[in-house]
């Protein structure tokens, strides 16, 4: 059987299973089709918020872009995990006493005004089809490579299949679901990296293999890559080259932003108790970390392999000739991946092999300049291929590659179907239903939410087709947004009576305007490419890159808010009332009727 | 009256806890992960130092043990103060 067929009857299977556990599990009714009815136990709730949070950015962009990098990337693993620490204390107890279906309704009650709900719902809607952009990216990858297309093809027959799917049920269908999508990622993602981990380190477990000892040379593993590394004119793995105040700022980002996501905080609504919605965060995380302490290690040893495939004789010794990636069977990965337009190598001096270095180092060009190469033959690498390359580079079993083809979908596929949910719930229960017209009937209702799921797909894949970074970047942007606009506004409705209707809506548009302009002027507007006055690599403010601007987003919003607070009226007493019952558990049962 | 007293404390109880579960949350990875990083470079773990550890793997261990530790916490805390859910 070749490999093509057996990428297919994975992926087939998993897809059987999702499908199959949606269709048993249904949603009935609206409250089902939100919420769950709100009988998800903590475990499983955490386990499906590990699925619904890690997505292609996690699964299939964030090794790579750690890979190529190495210390200066550690925001992402920092980020994207220490974001629950702040969910956990924060927010998600108190909203779970709160007791209704969306984020935008607590907004909406705290600050008693439908404005305040409509910019919420507004913050939320550009928030999450960001992510879905990134997304998207991700989905593009991973179809363009096991449907041997190219990237474009693969990304419009991923938008068809992540629609049908995200169609298929509510949140109750999606609970399940998404436990199945856990199991199957986790295990494609940790299976690969354990081979690997025992071929380099003789160690089973990638997270202790990554500083183990490198097998082959007797050295330290990140010792043996800092030194193979450096040979070739790129930045030692393990040091720190980045802009520290924006490594700070942008793990600081990631961080608030996953606290303000809304396909993440309505898990929370949807546990039994208060007390579970505190220990369902940490189970969150248990299963998130499962993944993100191996992703480091899959980072390390997929640069490494990398390297010593293109340096068989040694840094110092002879590059890898072209005859032999053509024709030794270890080298048919980069086949495979030259078709999805992904990857690409050319041999520039005509001497028959591929010299893979930095280009740019000047040392390295003294030494190009002696050994008569002309410029990195390694043309083209895009990171997000890291991953779903990696079991072939290391030449595993194809059953692996195959698992890993199932697994990187049911990455993209499980967030996409989230967020999905959490745009069409803001569209239809919140805009629709909440304002435009509240007498809309439950048929209605969930008609609009699909009708809203189709939109923001087509707009997602639009964009998608020219993204704006790799899939983790722009997810970053996401969650940049989500910090500057939603995070501060839960918070200060948490924590703070001050603040009234005005200052909180003030706050909002602050913020995410501001964030969002920052984005548009590097990213292009609207994302459209070449609309950009400014680059990440000259940022228009010092060295803050648009990725990084969220946790500026997010001070102005509580400044910004805590001003026009202390200029107007004072919060009205049932609403100071309303915030003292949020803060204390007793009576959260009471809350769940509808 | 007495709920509402109980209540405060409840609250200005969760709140120390808050307040020093961010320190420690906010010290890990800005602190020994990024800015101190080189305070510690003589520390070394497997190959590489005690920030690059911190960075890559050290923190996310910090942030479970938080959560577990807060969620462990509060809900002592709420029996404490008579504000548990029935």
């Amino acid at each position: 059987m070749d490999q093509f067929t057996i990428n297919l009857l994975f992926v087939g299977a998993s897809f059987a299973l999702y499908i199959g556990i949606a269709i048993w599990a249904r949603a009935g009714s609206t409250s089902e089709f939100y919420a769950a009815g709100r009988g998800v136990h903590p475990v499983t709730n955490g386990m499906a918020t590990a699925a619904d949070w890690m997505s292609a950015a996690s699964f299939i962009s964030m090794a790579g872009l750690i890979a190529f990098t190495g210390y200066d990337n550690s925001s992402f693993l920092m980020g994207w995990t220490g974001g629950y620490v702040l969910l956990a204390l924060l927010l998600a107890p108190y909203l779970r006493k709160f007791g209704k279906f969306t984020v935008s309704e607590f907004i909406g009650d705290r600050f008693y005004s439908q404005t305040a709900r409509m910019v919420a719902v507004i913050c939320l809607i550009v928030a999450s089809t960001t992510y879905v952009i990134g997304q998207m990216t991700g989905v593009g990858v991973a179809f363009g490579r096991f449907l041997e297309v190219s990237n474009t093809t693969g990304l419009l027959i991923g938008a068809c299949v992540v629609f049908a799917y995200a169609v298929f049920g509510g949140m109750k269908g999606v609970t399940y679901t998404q436990v199945a999508q856990y199991v199957v990622l986790i295990m494609a993602y940790t299976i690969p990296a354990i081979f690997i981990s025992l071929q380099l380190t003789g160690n089973p477990i990638p997270a202790l293999g990554l500083f183990g000892d490198h097998a082959a040379s007797g050295e330290p593993l990140l010792a043996k890559l800092d030194q193979i590394v450096r040979e070739l004119g790129f930045n030692e793995y393990t040091a720190h080259h980045a802009d520290t105040f924006n490594m700070v700022l942008f793990t600081l980002s990631l961080m608030i932003g996953t606290a303000g996501l809304p396909h993440v905080i309505m898990r929370f609504f949807t546990v039994p108790k208060v007390s579970d919605a505190r220990w369902s965060a940490g189970w969150a995380l248990v299963f998130i970390a499962l993944l993100y302490l191996t992703a480091p290690a899959v980072g390390a040893m997929a640069r490494l392999n990398i390297t010593e495939q293109f340096w068989p004789n040694g840094t110092s010794g002879e590059a890898v000739s072209v005859e032999q990636i053509e024709t030794d069977s270890a080298y048919d990965w980069m086949a495979t991946w030259k078709k999805t337009g992904l990857l690409d190598w050319e041999d520039k001096n005509g001497d028959g092999k591929i010299q893979y270095y930095n280009d740019a180092n000047a040392e390295m060009q003294a030494k190009a300049a002696e050994k008569g190469w002309t410029g990195n033959e390694l043309t083209k690498f895009n990171r997000d291929i890291l991953v779903l390359a990696n079991p072939e580079i290391a030449n595993l079993p194809s059953w692996v590659i195959g698992l890993v083809a199932a697994g990187g979908l049911a990455a993209a596929l499980s967030t996409a179907a989230g967020l999905l949910l959490a745009i069409s719930s803001a569209v239809s229960h919140d805009l629709i239903k909440g304002a435009i017209n509240p007498n809309i009937s439950e048929k209605g209702e969930l008609m609009s939410a699909r009708v809203a799921m189709a939109v923001a797909i087509a707009v997602a894949t639009y964009l998608g087709l020219n993204p704006p970074g790799f899939a983790a970047q722009t997810v970053a942007l996401a969650f940049g947004l989500a910090a500057a606009s939603i995070f501060p506004a839960l918070m200060m409705g948490i924590f703070s009576t001050k603040i009234n209707n005005v200052g909180a809506v003030a706050g909002m548009v602050a913020g995410l305007s501001v964030t969002l302009v920052y984005i548009f002027l590097h990213k292009g507007w609207f994302f459209v490419p070449g609309t950009n006055s400014f680059s990440d690599a000259d940022p228009l403010l010092g060295t803050v890159k648009s990725t990084s601007f969220g946790a500026i987003g997010a001070a102005i919003n509580f400044a910004v808010a805590y001003l026009v607070a202390g200029m107007t009226k004072k919060t009205p007493q049932h609403i100071v009332d309303l915030v003292e019952s949020v803060r204390v558990p007793r009576g959260a049962a009471a809350a769940q009727d509808h | 009256m007495a709920e509402n007293s109980s209540n405060s404390s409840y609250w200005s109880a969760n709140l120390r806890i808050i307040f020093i579960s961010l320190i420690i949350w906010a010290i890990v990875p800005f602190g020994f992960g990024i800015l101190l990083r080189p305070m510690f470079s003589g520390v070394m773990i497997g190959g590489a130092d005690l920030g690059f550890w911190v960075a890559q793997q050290g923190s996310i261990l910090v942030f479970l043990a938080l959560i577990f530790f807060y969620a462990w916490r509060m809900n002592k805390l709420d029996a404490e103060h008579g504000v548990d859910e029935e």
